[in-house]
């Protein structure tokens, strides 16, 4: 077990003066079965006229809140601390196929698989691509265990696509990422998605944070964490297990998750409407730090 | 409406053996074999009894009506589609009331059932969760909303109005073709085709005891009234609509005029405090209740489309903080998919514990393997529809396909399975339409109309009738266009008149209240008086010319393009600023021959600021506000449109038809003034229409002025000159009263510049404006005299200080009266200056909104 403080701050320069701005945001971290969130405070300024916390169609914990001042400048700053865990799972040789994870979704029998098929459909940043669904498919070979598959598939993408975070936009569609074999942990969350939904597996994009550790004998520097992603993929009997392709590893005490959804759209870190304002610059640092108990 | 052939029809013998219903179609009016049903024998009769001319006449009249109300349908992509006119067949659809109690009850529980899967979609998901809903067909549609999910519904009651179209099968049974949940369209228009069927046909409704539509307008108000947020139970509701540019604007417009709700647009609302507000002049006015007439996908940028500019930022969350209610409740279209009538019955037994009254056409949801299957071995008996495709594009016949289409549909078929539904190919009920010379059976659909009440649900009896052009009634579908025809149901007791204004019980205001104008709603209004005056001052100046030119031609021996007659040109150029014309490059050869110029700005709709063009922008601004003019007000609009229709698709070629047109529009402008005038209350809208055509009527004279009285003319020209401007002034007569000597510079401008007591001097509408603005809405903080009306003071203030001896004076060197030049080039640019505060204390809209740059830094 594991405490991990993070911070996140988010702050908006701009041109302009902006009379009012509406934003929402997915930046409390939210429970998860090997997550336990021990605090969440959101600091916003200039003090907003509104802010409300709801939970979202997936059990996510969503802010709400409009600022109805003339400002130049918007911070929004999440600090939160977190106990996380590593999932013990079972050998991966032993887990059942993934054929019958793929049926045990569609027999229509089980609340919760029915409750699941949400994440076999295709999303608004995650079409059921063919090419995506081909590359998954040479992971899952027939009768494969599903983990042992998965663990595959991931390493995959881990050695098969380069890291460039020049190359990824705002959301790179699966195609291109698929095309080009390159993109950010988005694009390969959202191309490993696909390719599990498209063989009829229920899989979802995770937003998150990763600690990350200076080089051995370095300080580390401050602000030089980033906001994460990576996928889950459910198995019957075992729930969902999440996989980081960008880091070829199973997530356990270095990552937080904020948030889960169909994919980056449900679960965006901060998004707004603001009138005014004309231009504006972007600056996002990111603390991620171990409690000491 | 080609009525007088059914005259004709309708006097010759055996006029009903001649009506052969379609075999294997259930038809309304008559059985395959046998008589006539009872219940139309006596709309037949009465028809027979009006004659040939009767009907013609009745005809004529409806179709008059239809126009003058303005009663318009706007065909998607159809660029003529605002001025399409509604039609209606004269034959009413006849319902038999124990008929109708049964349908009614069939329509009710099907309402009921809507509104509990609504409740569940976006509560626990049992049905998705039991497998009795396909999470494709819901999840997979995006019409299903999640930001919406858990949200607060007030009153349990998502599904405030409803909509079914329905046909009947060959044995007469009630089927439903398709689901209206998103914002049912087309009460308005069944409405008004009652409002003009009962006057054109006066004693046979009255003889036919129809039941009586208000009652449901009413329960609409009722229920909006009943689902808001309590605040002393006075709700303030607005109609939120894509513009006059959407589909149903008519009908928007209508709707919320009749329901006295304010009709708006996404700009003219903002979310503050969580709560929902309605920009009005200078102040906020918080709303309670949104009647949507927009998909639920497009009302919150922030939260569900983000590309969408018709909704309003932060509008979902003013729902969740229950701080507003929209009906119907966001998400609500995800019961259009049209898949989902597979299911209907299962869900019924779930959540109501009965059986499904109504039933639908036979449905197949292609998600599900075995439906598959047998769609793709049956195709050719089936019609396909593809969810989620647009109005009009959603279904085709695999049968009536040619070969590579038929294979591409079945290859998407198979890639994207839950996205398609077949239904079987029915053959629709008819009903008697006149086709040619014949009574004719023709494949109709009923659209029917529900409103949620406290306890269920309310049916408006009756509803929209639509003939089918083509032969198939399944691809009627959603657009409202084609022949309308107004659907009875028979009482059997006669019944109450009621209407929403007189209402006997104290159900609804008697007086419905004032709504509030929206900044857009001003702005219109201001231009429509501006458009107004600029037209009428323009056709008085054209007919001045061509009357001088006429007169100029009778003689043919004075030479060509004498001073008056150039200076009356060139302020026409001015006025139009239509440049060169008869001040710029090729000036004088027009001069020389001015008619082809002339007849270009009175009829050539391409010409920048010509006749044409300024009576579109009339009309243009008073479709936008069409809510706010009375129906008296809308039929001049429409005499003006169609008049300006005749003008452009039939320009005079000579100066005495150009005066035949243009006689008549000073007729209609002028009435148009009167009764916006005399029928608008004084309300702020009336305020800035009023001010706009003051400030237009100031401007125009002032331009007028400068371009006939500055150049110094021979004597002879000048009183010609005088002439025309008290003509184009209509000050003739006051003139010729007041000043009995000749005419003269310096009395001409004492009439039409300082006379403040002149209805066309410039002094009195400075008076006007200052009384107009000091009445304007002010700020709460608001200290002192606005800029408008500081402007509006120093103009007036500078006309009434004006020395007429000193103005008139001419310079001997540029024979020009240079004083009076440089006063009326002031006066203009001050007009200009009250123009523009104006705009920005007013009308100037809030910055648009940005979306957030959503990228957060995505690294390792």
């Amino acid at each position: 077990m594991i405490r991990l403080r993070v911070s996140h701050l988010t702050r908006y320069d701009y041109t302009d003066a902006v009379s009012l701005c509406h934003s929402i945001v997915h930046l409390k971290p939210r429970q998860c079965p090997h997550q336990r969130c021990l605090s969440s405070t959101l600091r916003i300024s200039p003090g907003p006229a509104v802010n409300r916390e709801h939970e979202d169609f997936f059990s996510n914990r969503v802010n709400y809140f409009s600022i109805q001042q003339s400002h130049n400048v918007l911070e929004v700053t999440a600090v939160s601390e977190v106990e996380v865990s590593a999932p013990s799972l079972p050998e991966a040789a032993e887990t059942p196929a993934w054929e019958v994870a793929r049926d045990c979704l569609h027999q229509r029998r089980k609340p919760a698989m029915n409750a699941a098929l949400v994440f076999t459909l295709a999303s608004p940043l995650v079409p059921l691509n063919v090419a995506a669904r081909e590359y998954a498919a040479l992971s899952f070979t027939r009768g494969r265990p599903i983990l042992e598959a998965a663990d595959d598939f991931m390493a995959r993408i881990f050695h098969e696509f380069a890291y460039d975070p020049q190359f990824s936009s705002i959301s790179t569609p699966v195609a291109e990422v698929m095309a080009h074999r390159r993109g950010v942990c988005q694009d390969f969350a959202h191309l490993a998605i696909a390719g599990l939904r498209g063989l009829g597996l229920a899989a979802r994009y995770v937003s998150g944070y990763l600690e990350t550790l200076p080089p051995p004998g370095q300080v580390k520097l401050q602000g030089s964490d980033a906001s994460h992603a990576w996928f889950s993929l459910l198995i019957p009997d075992l729930g969902w297990v999440d996989f980081d392709p960008t880091n070829n590893l199973i997530p356990g005490e270095q990552h937080i998750t904020t948030a889960v959804g169909r994919d980056y759209q449900d679960v965006t870190p901060m998004r707004g409407i603001f009138y005014g304002g004309g231009a504006h610059d972007l600056t996002v640092a990111v603390d991620v730090n171990r409690v000491l108990e | 409406m080609s009525v007088p052939n059914l005259a004709a029809a309708l006097a010759r013998p055996g006029l009903i053996d001649d009506y052969v219903p379609i075999p294997g179609c259930f038809d309304e009016m008559r059985p395959a074999q046998g008589q006539v049903r009872p219940q139309w024998r006596y709309v037949l009769e009465s028809l027979r009894t009006l004659g040939p001319a009767g009907i013609a006449e009745r005809g004529r009249e409806a179709a008059r009506m239809f126009r003058d109300n303005g009663v318009t349908y706007n065909l998607n992509g159809d660029p003529q589609g605002m001025s399409r006119p509604w039609e209606l067949d004269l034959l009413p659809l006849l319902i038999r009331s124990e008929e109708w109690a049964e349908l009614e009850r069939g329509l009710m529980q099907r309402a009921e059932l809507f509104n509990q899967i609504l409740l569940d979609l976006y509560g626990p998901r049992e049905l998705i969760n039991r497998g009795l809903l396909p999470a494709e067909l819901i999840d997979g549609y995006r019409e299903y909303l999640f930001p919406c999910h858990g949200l607060e519904v007030a009153r349990r009651r998502p599904l405030v109005n409803y909509a079914a179209d329905l046909t009947r099968m060959p044995d007469g049974a009630w089927r439903v073709i398709s689901d209206r949940t998103q914002s049912p369209l087309g009460a308005g228009y069944a409405l008004e085709n009652r409002v003009v069927l009962s006057r054109v046909m006066p004693s046979l409704f009255r003889d036919s005891h129809v039941h009586r539509q208000a009652g449901f307008f009413r329960a609409m108000r009722r229920t909006m009234t009943r689902l808001s947020p309590g605040r002393d139970g006075h709700a303030r509701v607005v109609v939120l609509n894509p513009g006059p540019q959407s589909e149903g604007y008519f009908e928007h417009a209508y709707l919320a005029n009749y329901l006295g709700y304010t009709l708006v647009q996404g700009g003219d609302l903002s979310v503050r405090d969580g709560a929902l507000w309605l920009r009005t002049l200078g102040r906020l006015e918080r709303i309670d209740a949104m009647l949507r007439r927009i998909d639920g996908s497009a009302c919150d940028p922030l939260e569900l489309s983000e590309d969408s500019n018709l909704g309003v930022p932060g509008l979902v969350e003013a729902v969740r903080a229950g701080n507003l209610v929209v009906a119907n409740a966001l998400g609500s279209g995800v019961l259009e998919h049209p898949g989902l009538m597979a299911f209907l019955p299962e869900a019924c037994r779930h959540l109501l514990g009965e059986e499904l009254l109504l039933r639908d056409i036979a449905t197949w949801w292609c998600g599900e393997p075995k439906a598959r299957a047998f769609v793709l071995e049956n195709l050719d008996i089936l019609a396909i529809k593809q969810a989620g495709k647009p109005p009009g594009q959603r279904g085709v016949f695999p049968a009536s396909l040619e070969p590579h289409a038929r294979e591409a549909l079945i290859a998407s078929i198979q890639a994207a399975p839950h996205r398609f539904v077949a239904q079987e190919r029915i053959k629709p009920s008819t009903a008697p339409v006149l086709i040619g010379q014949r009574l004719e059976p023709r494949p109709i659909t009923l659209r029917t109309f529900l409103c949620a009440e406290d306890e269920g649900y309310t049916v408006l009896p009756g509803g929209l009738g639509r003939v089918a052009l083509t032969d198939d009634a399944l691809l009627v579908g959603n657009q409202l266009g084609g022949l309308g025809k107004d659907a009875w149901v028979l009482a059997s007791e006669p019944e109450r008149q009621e209407s929403l204004l007189v209402s006997g019980e104290n159900q609804s205001p008697t007086v419905i209240q004032e709504n509030e104008v929206s900044s857009r709603v001003a702005d219109n209004l201001f231009w429509i008086g501006r458009y107004a005056e600029r037209a009428e001052g323009l056709v008085r100046l054209l007919r001045m010319i061509i009357f001088k030119l006429s007169e100029r031609i009778d003689v043919d021996t004075v030479p060509p393009a004498q001073v008056y007659l150039r200076s009356l040109l060139e302020a026409l150029t001015q006025q139009t600023q239509s440049f060169p014309g008869f001040l710029g490059e090729g000036a004088e050869e027009r001069l020389r021959d001015p008619l082809p110029e002339l007849l270009s700005l009175i009829a050539d709709p391409r010409r920048l600021g010509g006749l044409p063009q300024t009576l579109q922008a009339l009309g243009n601004a008073a479709y936008s506000v069409r809510e706010r003019l009375s129906v008296d007000t809308w039929r001049i609009v429409s005499d003006i449109e169609s008049r300006l229709g005749a003008l452009t698709s039939n320009p005079p070629t000579q100066p005495s038809q150009a005066l035949d047109e243009l006689d008549p529009l000073v007729t209609s402008l002028v009435a148009f003034s009167g009764l916006t005038q005399e029928n608008m209350t004084r309300n702020e809208g009336w305020h800035f229409l009023e001010t706009g055509r003051r400030l237009e009527r100031g401007a125009a004279l002032t331009a007028l002025l400068r371009s006939t009285l500055t150049p110094l003319a021979p004597e002879q020209d000048e009183t010609t000159l005088i002439e025309a401007v008290l003509g184009v002034t209509d000050s003739i007569i006051t003139y010729r009263r007041r000043y009995h000597v000749g005419t003269r510079v310096g009395a001409l401008l004492d009439l039409v510049l300082q006379d403040e007591g002149n209805p066309r001097a410039l002094a009195y509408q400075l008076v006007a404006l200052e009384r107009l603005v000091t009445e304007m809405p002010k700020g709460e903080l608001a200290v002192g005299r606005s800029l408008t009306q500081k402007l509006v003071l120093k103009t007036l203030t500078r006309v009434r200080l004006a020395e007429l001896d000193t103005l008139v004076q001419p310079d001997p060197q540029s024979h020009r009266r240079l004083v009076l030049e440089q006063f009326l080039e002031e006066l203009e640019a001050d007009l200009a200056a009250i123009s523009d505060a104006l705009t920005a204390q007013y009308f100037r809209h809030e910055e648009q909104p940005h979306s957030l740059l959503r990228r957060i830094g995505v690294v390792k």
